[in-house]
């Protein structure tokens, strides 16, 4: 905690954090837009690149699964939206993708709203099972849908060099800024919701449903606003990642590895914290990376042992995420679980009581 | 209607004469259940109300029902004399009822401040001026020390004070308190006490549920008594520990003298 609180006085400890973030952020910027400069290693920027890419994409999560407690395990299909919507404007009628992402973006919003409105009528667990469903009934009809090319997949072709395009021919480097806007905008839209009044909302409706309504918040319209926000970043993610790999199919568009993928750097990184998601990727998305190409990709699951075991012990070591270590604020209980069990208890009550 | 009191036993706020809450006829059962049966009283503007009874009298119901947590089967409930009753939490806020729960539910992720600021929030959409009214609230409730302190560090009893912040935040007309002093430390309730006097100094009415009558009895203007569902008796509280009806209900028939 930092010095005795001044009422009344706008220097409140939330005012300055928020400053302090904003700048550690601007700082951070800069160090990841030089970073690469000196390092002339392909592979090495390929990394930083996914990373960058898992670091916006979890935030996207994070929205949703972090600040507001919708805990989602489909979020491939808001990715996978996003990828194929770009794609097909891009391929079918050259709509070039820095306008096609917003497309994408966008119908991923609507997606996530369109998943909402009967799934956010479920709590807890039996939410993220339905996501987990909606996820595995999207990747079906995906795989078998011929007007995208069902399992083929798209093939992005290359028609020049171009940032509108989003298309370089060699060069790895063009890729690293727009990632790095990406993961920044990402960034910056969590930073101003998390000062703004639907921040406090989706928390209060994390942390307690019942106290939340008493409070006069909307619980549903709520879920709703977190997933629209969530899914239309995520959707985004999708189109620029296609530009970057040049294909798309439905495995790696809507796979559940994909939805797990996009949620564990938020989860090993802090649920509900601004940092948890970058912390998560930066440490993540390496090990994952590194695992592959020491141990091979041949099909013993060796790598995915290390990656799980990894996981596991971070779990258990930090519960409250990876950003517990920097002393920053990380949220302490109040999850899901207990929630639920409190609720069951209230419902005893009044019984007792009739 | 029952009796009336004047304006005497009302203590120092000013009131009007018409009533700022009605509940009329209000019934509610769960299943075979019955909570509430026939239940009708009113509540005076400025007026701080017990509303008591054994274990199982139904209190919380009501309580719910007044909230917008509940919907009655039948009666209605009017506030200044609008129908709330069927309205949902949200409007019932929105409308001007505040409340706390019985088993304390703070946001425990979340700082004291940002608790109280989701209250603010109700009325208020910038953060500024949120944080602002939280901060004068959080004061008033005796928090100004752990003003950024995690809602789960508190003590029972600071966590049953943010409660009532959080809920004053919302700038209710009618505070319902849910058992606020019970399992409180004599000092702490009496502090405790000190706090819902000055919550009615601010022109707010309020309703306290207790099931433990003695703790009520200096504080309350009027207590309505609950049994089995039903309203027992209503008047103010030293008729009620006085009525042979409310002894027996609390200590059975024995002690009836």
């Amino acid at each position: 905690m930092s010095a005795a609180p001044s009422i009344g006085a706008p220097t409140n400890a939330i005012i300055r954090r928020r400053r302090r973030e904003l700048v550690v952020g601007a700082v951070l910027l800069v160090v990841l837009a030089v970073l690469p400069l000196p390092i002339d290693n392909v592979y090495l920027r390929g990394l930083m690149i996914l990373m960058l890419l898992y670091a916006g994409l979890s935030q996207g999560w994070n929205i949703l699964g972090g600040y507001c407690g919708q805990i989602s395990l489909g979020h491939a299909v808001y990715f996978g939206i996003g990828a194929y919507t770009s794609a097909m404007l891009f391929t079918k009628l050259g709509i070039p993708p820095t306008l096609g992402m917003f497309a994408g973006g966008a119908l991923a919003g609507l997606a996530a709203l369109l998943v909402g409105w009967p799934c956010f009528r479920l709590s807890g667990h039996y939410y993220a099972i339905a996501t987990l469903v909606v996820g595995m009934m999207v990747l079906l009809l995906m795989t078998n849908w011929d007007f995208v090319n069902a399992a083929m997949g798209i093939t992005i072709p290359f028609r020049a060099e171009s940032w509108v395009q989003l298309q370089f021919r060699i060069a790895v480097l063009p890729f690293h800024y727009v990632m790095l806007a990406y993961a920044a905008i990402a960034w910056l839209i969590a930073w101003i919701v998390e000062g703004s009044r639907w921040g406090f909302v989706w928390r209060a409706v994390k942390d307690d449903v019942a106290a939340a309504r008493s409070l006069a918040v909307r619980v549903f319209p709520s879920k709703m606003a977190a997933a629209a926000i969530s899914g239309c970043i995520t959707g985004v993610g999708g189109a620029i990642y296609t530009q970057y790999v040049g294909f798309i199919d439905p495995d790696s568009g809507f796979g559940l590895p994909l939805s797990v993928l996009i949620a564990l750097p938020a989860v090993v990184g802090g649920v509900g914290t601004l940092w948890g998601p970058f912390l998560g990727a930066a440490v993540l998305i390496p090990v994952q990376q590194l695992t592959v190409a020491w141990l091979g990709s041949a099909g013993n699951g060796i790598d995915l042992m290390i990656y799980g075991a990894l996981i596991m012990a971070l779990a258990l070591l930090r519960p409250q995420g990876l950003v517990s270590l920097f002393g920053v604020r990380s949220q302490a209980g109040g999850d899901v679980a207990v929630d639920e069990a409190a609720g069951a208890v209230g419902v005893g009550e009044v019984a007792d009581n009739a | 209607m029952p009796d009336r009191i004047g304006p005497d036993a009302i203590g120092p706020a000013p009131i009007l004469p018409d009533p700022i809450l009605q509940v009329r006829s209000v019934s509610k059962s769960f299943g075979s259940v019955t909570a509430n049966v026939d239940v009708t009283f009113d509540v005076e503007r400025g007026e701080i109300l017990g509303l008591i009874g054994p274990n199982g009298a139904g209190k919380s119901t009501l309580f719910n029902s007044i909230a917008g947590a509940e919907v009655p089967d039948s009666g209605e409930i009017l506030l200044d004399g609008q129908r709330i009753s069927g309205l949902g939490p949200v409007a019932c806020t929105q409308l001007g009822i505040g409340r706390t729960f019985q088993v304390v539910r703070s946001f425990n992720s979340m700082t004291v401040l940002e608790n109280v600021m989701v209250g603010a929030f109700a009325r208020l959409t910038r953060m500024r001026p949120a944080m602002a009214r939280a901060l004068e609230v959080i004061e008033f409730c005796g928090l100004g020390g752990q003003v950024d302190a995690p809602a789960h560090s508190l003590t029972p009893s600071g966590k049953r004070r943010l409660e009532v912040a959080r809920a004053l935040a919302t700038q209710p007309r009618v505070l319902l308190l849910d058992e606020m002093l019970t399992g409180l430390t004599p000092s702490e309730a009496q502090a405790g006490m000190q706090l819902v006097r000055e919550v009615r100094t601010r022109g707010i009415t309020i309703i306290m549920v207790e099931h433990v009558m003695e703790v009520l009895l200096p504080l309350i203007d009027r207590a309505v008594v609950l049994h089995l569902g039903r309203k027992l008796s209503e008047g103010s509280p030293q008729e009620m520990v006085r009525n042979p009806d409310v002894i027996r209900a609390y200590l059975g028939d024995r002690y009836v003298a």
